[in-house]
């Protein structure tokens, strides 16, 4: 070894190459075959592709009102009770741990109740 | 030492040819498909007729990645200007397949409601007949229009294409100028070749 630098010196040509290899591909792909692609841009064609259609609104971008997520609760809230509790009621046999596990149940769904009511979910006209 | 002769060493041929044979061999399908014809249009893509033993392997359903249309069915009025904005979406050079009797003229569709034929809105390059035409005679539409690709000259295409592209900015002119719905003005212009008598609109 002549110089301590000299067993780098292959790494060195290496991160050169590396770099001008992706210099070349950045500046062939962003600058060069750009020029030689074929262009002609169309009002028809820079438009939004609706299956022909002109497009209803600019974007799908937009706000809409949360209202739904408290009508979702509200049906997850009486639709999964209506649907635990109907077929608990039918095979219902006089053994106190099932009465407990439906209280329960029912007690956890009173919190979610509480809260949309707490949220103003019920006053229907806003 | 022996002379070289250049003829030997060099092979020259237009640009055209050349262009041309990539084109003709790399066809992008894409399916305008409203009627039957696009049932037979689903079994030449698949395995037992298999389009794609003649280059139009990846068949696109977006205007923006594809290059050969395939007309497949009765086009309404109502359609109309759903078929001539997808075909001014698609990239170019574009060509169109028609498929079948409704598409070429109508078919038996003789009324009021119907498009007599979609060469009255966008430049067709190939028809296939039949109702509903068999794949084979698809593919032999397709390759059809590879024979016709080889022959003709690049400016041409283009020039054919910007026409296009002209009658559709004179469609949004008197569609803006009129106060009409796209199908309105697209009668309107139909009208008005046919007192012309020229039948097209582009």
């Amino acid at each position: 070894m002549a110089h301590p630098a000299s067993p780098f010196l292959s790494v060195l040509i290496l991160l050169l190459v590396a770099a001008v290899t992706a210099a070349a591909i950045l500046v062939l792909s962003g600058w060069v075959l750009p020029m030689l692609k074929p262009n002609n841009p169309q009002e028809a064609k820079l438009r939004v592709y609706e299956c022909g259609v002109p497009p209803v609104q600019s974007g799908a971008r937009h706000k809409y009102s949360v209202k739904f997520y408290l009508t979702a609760m509200l049906f997850i809230l009486f639709d999964v009770e209506a649907a635990f509790l109907l077929p608990w009621a039918v095979n219902f046999k006089t053994a106190l741990w099932t009465f407990g596990a439906m209280l329960s149940f029912m007690a956890t769904l009173l919190v979610g109740f509480i809260y949309a009511w707490g949220k103003g979910a019920f006053e229907w006209e806003r | 030492m022996a002379e070289l002769d250049i003829n030997d060493a060099v092979m020259t041929t237009r640009l055209d040819a050349v262009v041309n044979w990539g084109r003709k061999n790399s066809l992008w399908p894409m399916p305008f498909g409203v009627a039957c014809c696009a049932i037979e249009f689903m079994s030449m893509m698949s395995s037992k007729y298999d389009l794609s033993r003649f280059g139009a392997e990846a068949m696109r359903f977006s205007p923006r990645q594809s290059d050969m249309m395939l007309v497949l069915g009765t086009i309404t009025n109502k359609m109309a200007p759903v078929l001539r904005t997808i075909y001014a979406q698609m990239a170019e050079p574009k060509w169109v397949i028609s498929v079948g009797v409704c598409a070429s003229s109508g078919g038996m569709y003789r009324t009021y409601a119907t498009l007599q034929g979609i060469d009255r809105i966008i430049p067709v390059d190939v028809y296939v007949p039949g109702c509903p035409p068999r794949p084979e005679s698809i593919i032999y539409g397709v390759m059809k229009l590879q024979e016709q690709i080889e022959k003709e000259s690049l400016s041409m295409r283009k020039d054919h294409i910007a026409r296009f592209y002209e009658s559709l900015e004179r469609q949004d002119a008197l569609q803006a100028a009129k106060g009409l719905t796209s199908q309105q003005t697209i009668r309107e212009m139909l009208m008005d070749a046919g007192e012309r008598g020229v039948g097209t609109i582009f």
